[in-house]
Parts: structure tokens; C-alpha cells; sequence
């Protein structure tokens, strides 16, 4: 074959990599998830302010009948919500497993690194100053936002002598974060739309629309088979760049489609339900428990079980205290920090 | 003997070199507060104020500079005072350039505590104002404290790391919280807790001023008298233990001085973050390491940064106000960003 010894190390490692992984469980976790997954979108959709027994959610869907009210409901309301409850999820989690393998950080999340931070502060001045905007411009303003944030978390990251350690990351996207929050919030004080803004900027699934819907999807379903796609070389990359360059990969090149891959998906998302963190920083981790370290299973896994993540805290949220909405943001954060604290604690100073 | 004399020599030059940069930054806050006197809604010339200043103003002049204007302006230059100096103890103590009040939770915790006590009461105007600072100062002081706990690891003590990282996850974990809450607002209580949040100086009124005073009269000449503990801390560990075990203890009185004049800042300001940063090393830049120096240098850089901020804040965009906390991040997260570049860890 003519391998030198080294790339024989190396072909070694991702042999070792692919030998803990885990295709039993994988494929338990999506076929078990999609059951799962489809019961609590049945759930979701007839719990709520007005409870609605399955068999009518049954015949809205299959014979729709728009002078009912409970069809109504069911149709323009519950089902467009429930669907971008599982989108999103997926999108938010993907991302993170992206990000994680890429960077090899384990506190990468797009909330903690800026994107949301970003494509919120894009939003802001879509609010502030292009009130009718159609939602197709939205949510490409959406995307520069969240390419602006990780622009700069980025950037700065790279400046610096060490290179992007995870803690420096975390503090560039705090320090990025603060900034664009501030000037967010001086646009908000200033135009008079703040609660508003709270509402959107909290996360919430309650206003999606099949017109929302329309235009997310392509973009989401092409950013999500990109990073299946992607996903044999982002487990090559998580083994660290010399083992990247001597398996011949091409770093370059994958780094800059993932890229493009996480700020579609986290933009998107963002501009659906707001900024929601934690969903991609704790999925990812749930997942390589489960599946091992390939990327192959990572990621298939994250997005069934970041689907099921957000369907459920959307419908809790519903239900916990009605008829008050609990914004999922706020729901899923209160159960994100003490991950990301345990995390940061097993890491001891280092992380 | 030559050596000696050099070194006294020195230091005259530096003790020199302090005190006329001492003398340049209040001459520069004399400035700065004689422009905010103009500065507001309502505009007075400059003579108008050095008439109105020697008691010869109209009725209406006189209220608005000396019941509105001054007080704020008494305020901001404190709270920045105060702030600067717990930035810098923070720095010191934790051997960390990026440590700064709010990030051990300070400014979260106090945010929380008006909002329960905001939404306990029905209206902001129903609710006896003077309880806020102290309640806004038990939430600040029991968010640090939450930090702290959960950042220590036994034989460890507290990495500088684990303190940014906690903070910034208890930060995090307040704010959903808040959100939560928030959206039960009226909007009335909702305007008033957002630009609280956002770190208005929102409490001008004499009586704040005392309630402010006597925090800082207190508690920074006791930090001051702290500046060669927080010396040796700062030549790192090693040489802190071998000097003695007391340096944790120490440690721990500092962190508690610098979290309690925080939160009194904090009570009667509102979340104004980056200060704390941005005063103690535009200070080391002036004076150098020793904190003899540099906590009442920085108090005074601290002190005319806020007040700058916020009179530009009122200024800038009539008849609207932009708390002075957003018009700091705005300076003061590019300047993080830029040391954030800059160090290494």
C-alpha cells in the first residue's frame, strides 16, 4: 500500500475512533427517537390553552375542514409551531456538534460563541427601522448577523498568540454578546419596542407560521444533509489537525463549509425562535455519550435528539404554567447552566 | 550606595509622575462636570449655571441643576469611583486582566432582586423606592457569593478560570430567569426595569447620594490600606504561599470588599458593566503595577469615565436618554476584545 509509518499511526487513531462508535445504539436512537418523536408531536399538538382529542387532530390532518374551529387551531396554529419546535432543534444541535468537532471546544454552542447574539442584533434593526420586512429578508439578515457575531468571536480568538483555546472563545463570545445586547437594547429603549423584542429574543415557537416554515425549510434540509455530508471529515478534524493533514484532508476546505453550514443553521433558527443557547452545547455531549466519537452517528443522533429536546420543552413550557407561555429559551437555559457549570468544573482551570 | 540613591531617585520621579497625572484627570473631571451641568434635556448657557451655581438662577434653574442635575452627576462619578476600585481589586486578586464586577455575578443578581420586588409590588410607583438599593444590594451580594461557592473546589481554592466561566453560567441562568418573569410585566414596570437593567443612573436624588456615600467612605480606604496584600498577590502564588498561609484568607477579605462596594454601586446604578475593566488598566498604563498607585488613580478614571458616559448619554439624542451602562459596552466590550487579543492566558 505504501502508507508511511506515521499515516499508518494515523489510520490507526481514526480506526480506534471508528471502532468505539456505536451503530446499534445510533440506530436504536433514530429509530426509537422518530416513534418517540412522532408521539410527542401528537401530544404537543392537542395539549394546550384548548385541549383537543387526538382523533380530531387526526382528521384535521387527513380531512381538514376549515369552518371548525378546533381544525383551525390545529392547522394554523399547533402544527406550524410543533413542526419548527423539531426544525429548530435539530438545527441548534447540529450546529453544536459541528462546532464541537471543528474546534475541538467542548463549550461550543452558538449561543456561547455569538451567533445568536449576532442575527438578535440583525433583527433588532430589521424591527427598529424595516418594520414590513418580508421574512425571506429577514432571515438573510438573519444569517449576516450571526456571520457578523462569529466573525468577530472568531477573529479575536485568532489574534492572539495561544490561538483559540476554548476559554478564550467563551470570553470573546461573552464580550460579543454584551456588545451587541447593549446596542440591541439602546435600539429597543430608543424605537420603544422592547418587550416585543424580550418576547421574540427569549425564544418561543408559539408564533411560527407555514409561511415562516416555507422558507426555512429548504435552506435547513440542504444545511443538514451538507453536514451529514460533512460528517466523516469532521470526525478527522476532531482527532486534531496533524492527524487531519496526514489522513489528506483537505482542512481548509471542510472548515469553510462547515462554517457556512453552522451559520445557516444557527441563523435560521434564530430567526424562527430567537436565540435559544444550550440546546447546542448540550446535545452534542448526550449524543458522543451515546454513539461514541464518529461524527457519522454525532450527528444524525444530535438532530433526532435535539428535535425531541425543544418538542418537549416547547410543550412544558406550554403546560407548566397556563395560560402563560414560558419562553423555551429561558426553559432550556435553566436546564443548560448547570451542564455547562459541570463542565466547566470537570475541566478544572483547563476545560 | 549608588544603587540606593537611584532608586529613591526613581521613586521621586514616579511619585511625581502620579500626582501630576492625579491632578491632570481632575482637572479633567472638573471640566467634564462643568459641560454635564449644561448638558440635558433642558439646556442652561454657561452663564446661567455659574449664576444659578451662586444662588442667582430662577426657581426653575435652580431646581434642575441642583435637585436633578448635580445629584446624578454626584452619583455617576461615585459609582464609577466605586466600581474602578473593585475592577481593580478583582484584577489583582484573581490575577486575571479580564476580571471585572460584573462578572462574578454582581450585576445579574442585583437585576433579579428588582424584579421580584418590582413585580411584587404592582407599579414601580407603588413601591417604596428607597427599599430598592437594598434589596438590589442582597441580590448582588448573594449571586457573587453563589459564584464563589460554586467555583471553588476544595485544594484548589478558586481558579480565575472556573470564577469567569461560573459567572458567566450563573449570569446566564439569571438572565432566563428574568426573562421568565419579565414578560408578566405591565409595560410601565417593564420600561422602568429594562433601562435598569440597561444601567441608567436612575436614582438622582440627593438621598441616594447619602445612601451611596457612606458604602464608599468605609470600605475603599479599607481597600486602599489593603495595597501592599494585593501587591504580593499579584507577583502570583508561589510567592504569595511562601510569604504565608494567611494569603488565602486575605484573598477572601479583598474579594469580599470588592463584591460589597460593587453591589452598593450597582444598587443605585444598575448594570453597568465593563468600568470595572477598563479603569484599572487604562490606570496600569498611567502608574504601573504598584496598587498604592492604582486604586486611587483608577477610582478617579473610573469616576470621569461615567460621568462622561453619562452626559454623552443624555446629550447625544434629544429628548431621548441612553443609559450610560450601553454607551460603556459599547467602549468597553471592543476594548475587552482587544486585550482579550492581546494576552495570553
Amino acid at each position: 500500500m505504501g502508507w508511511s509509518k506515521e499515516q499508518m499511526d494515523e489510520k490507526e487513531q481514526l480506526r480506534k475512533v471508528k471502532e468505539t462508535a456505536r451503530p446499534t445504539v445510533g440506530i436504536s436512537i433514530l429509530s426509537v427517537g422518530t416513534l418517540l418523536l412522532i408521539f410527542s408531536v401528537a401530544l404537543s399538538i392537542s395539549l394546550g390553552a384548548a385541549d383537543i382529542d387526538l382523533k380530531t387532530v387526526w382528521t384535521t390532518i387527513f380531512r381538514f375542514n376549515p369552518d371548525l374551529v378546533d381544525h383551525q387551531i390545529i392547522w394554523e396554529l399547533r402544527i406550524p409551531r410543533v413542526i419548527g419546535a423539531a426544525i429548530v432543534g435539530s438545527c441548534f444541535a447540529v450546529s453544536g456538534a459541528l462546532m464541537q468537532g471543528m474546534t475541538r471546544n467542548p463549550l461550543a454552542d452558538s449561543g456561547l460563541l455569538g451567533l445568536n447574539a449576532g442575527a438578535a442584533f440583525m433583527l433588532a434593526l430589521c424591527f427598529a427601522f424595516f418594520p414590513g420586512l418580508s421574512y425571506s429578508y429577514v432571515i438573510l439578515f438573519s444569517f449576516l448577523g450571526a456571520a457578523l457575531g462569529a466573525g468577530i468571536v472568531y477573529g479575536v480568538g485568532s489574534l492572539s498568540e495561544n490561538g483559540l483555546t476554548p476559554i478564550r472563545l467563551v470570553l470573546a463570545g461573552a464580550a460579543v454578546s454584551a456588545l451587541l445586547g447593549a446596542l440591541s437594547e439602546g435600539i429597543a429603549l430608543y424605537y420603544e419596542i422592547g418587550q416585543d423584542l424580550a418576547f421574540w429574543y427569549a425564544g418561543g415557537v408559539s408564533g411560527t407560521t407555514w409561511g415562516q416554515l416555507k422558507v426555512v425549510t429548504p435552506w435547513l434540509c440542504l444545511a443538514l444533509l451538507g453536514a451529514i455530508a460533512l460528517s466523516r471529515s469532521i470526525t478527522i478534524l476532531s482527532l486534531g489537525e496533524e492527524v487531519a493533514i496526514g489522513l489528506g484532508e483537505r482542512m481548509g476546505r471542510v472548515k469553510l463549509l462547515s462554517a457556512i453550514i453552522i451559520l445557516i443553521l444557527a441563523g435560521a433558527a434564530v430567526s424562527v425562535v430567537g436565540a435559544v443557547s444550550f440546546v447546542g452545547l448540550i446535545v452534542p455531549h448526550l449524543a458522543r455519550r451515546l454513539v461514541g466519537h464518529d461524527y457519522r452517528w454525532i450527528i444524525p443522533a444530535s438532530a433526532m435528539l435535539g428535535a425531541l429536546l425543544v418538542v418537549l420543552a416547547d410543550l412544558t413550557a406550554r403546560i407548566i404554567n397556563p395560560p402563560y407561555e414560558t419562553p423555551i429559551g429561558a426553559l432550556i437555559a435553566l436546564i443548560g447552566v448547570p451542564f455547562f457549570l459541570y463542565l466547566a468544573r470537570k475541566g478544572g482551570g483547563h476545560v | 550606595m549608588i544603587n540606593k540613591q537611584s532608586k529613591t531617585k526613581s521613586q521621586l520621579k514616579k511619585e511625581r509622575q502620579v500626582k501630576l497625572t492625579a491632578l491632570l484627570l481632575f482637572l479633567m473631571i472638573a471640566l467634564c462636570f462643568f459641560i454635564s451641568l449644561n448638558t440635558g434635556h433642558i439646556r442652561l448657557s454657561p452663564q446661567e449655571t455659574l449664576s444659578t451655581l451662586f444662588g442667582q438662577g430662577t426657581e426653575q434653574q435652580s431646581l434642575i441643576l441642583f435637585d436633578f442635575r448635580l445629584p446624578r452627576m454626584v452619583i455617576a462619578i461615585l459609582v464609577g469611583m466605586g466600581l474602578a476600585v473593585s475592577g481593580a481589586v478583582l484584577q489583582g486578586i484573581v490575577r486575571n486582566p479580564l476580571a471585572e464586577p460584573g462578572i462574578i455575578g454582581i450585576n445579574a443578581g442585583a437585576g433579579l432582586a428588582v424584579m421580584l420586588f418590582i413585580s411584587f409590588f404592582a407599579t414601580v410607583s407603588d413601591a417604596p423606592v428607597f427599599l430598592m438599593p437594598i434589596i438590589a444590594f442582597v441580590g448582588a451580594g448573594g449571586a457573587a457569593l453563589l459564584v464563589y461557592l460554586l467555583s471553588y473546589k476544595r485544594h484548589e481554592g478558586i481558579s480565575p478560570i472556573r470564577l469567569v466561566l461560573t459567572g458567566i453560567a450563573i449570569a446566564a441562568g439569571i438572565d432566563a430567569l428574568m426573562i421568565v418573569l419579565t414578560l408578566r410585566l405591565d409595560p410601565e414596570n417593564y420600561q422602568f426595569l429594562a433601562t435598569w437593567i440597561a444601567g441608567s443612573i436612575w436614582g438622582s436624588n440627593w438621598k441616594f447620594v447619602l445612601a451611596l456615600l457612606p458604602w464608599l467612605l468605609v470600605f475603599m480606604p479599607l481597600i486602599y490600606s489593603k495595597s501592599s496584600v494585593l501587591n504580593i498577590l499579584n507577583l502570583g502564588d508561589e510567592t504569595a504561599i511562601g510569604l504565608g498561609a494567611h494569603m488565602e484568607k486575605e484573598r477572601r477579605i479583598l474579594l469580599a470588599l470588592a463584591v460589597v462596594v460593587a453591589a452598593a454601586c450597582v444598587s443605585v446604578s444598575g448594570g453597568i458593566g465593563f468600568v470595572g475593566l477598563i479603569a484599572p488598566h487604562l490606570t496600569r498604563r498611567l502608574v504601573g503595577d504598584k496598587h498604592e498607585y492604582i486604586i486611587p488613580i483608577s477610582a478617579m478614571v473610573g469616576g470621569l469615565l461615567l460621568l462622561i458616559a453619562d452626559t454623552l448619554g443624555r446629550g447625544m439624542i434629544q429628548p431621548s436618554e441612553i443609559p450610560a451602562g450601553i454607551i460603556v459596552a459599547v467602549i468597553g466590550a471592543p476594548y475587552f476584545l482587544y486585550l482579550l487579543a492581546k494576552t495570553k492566558d
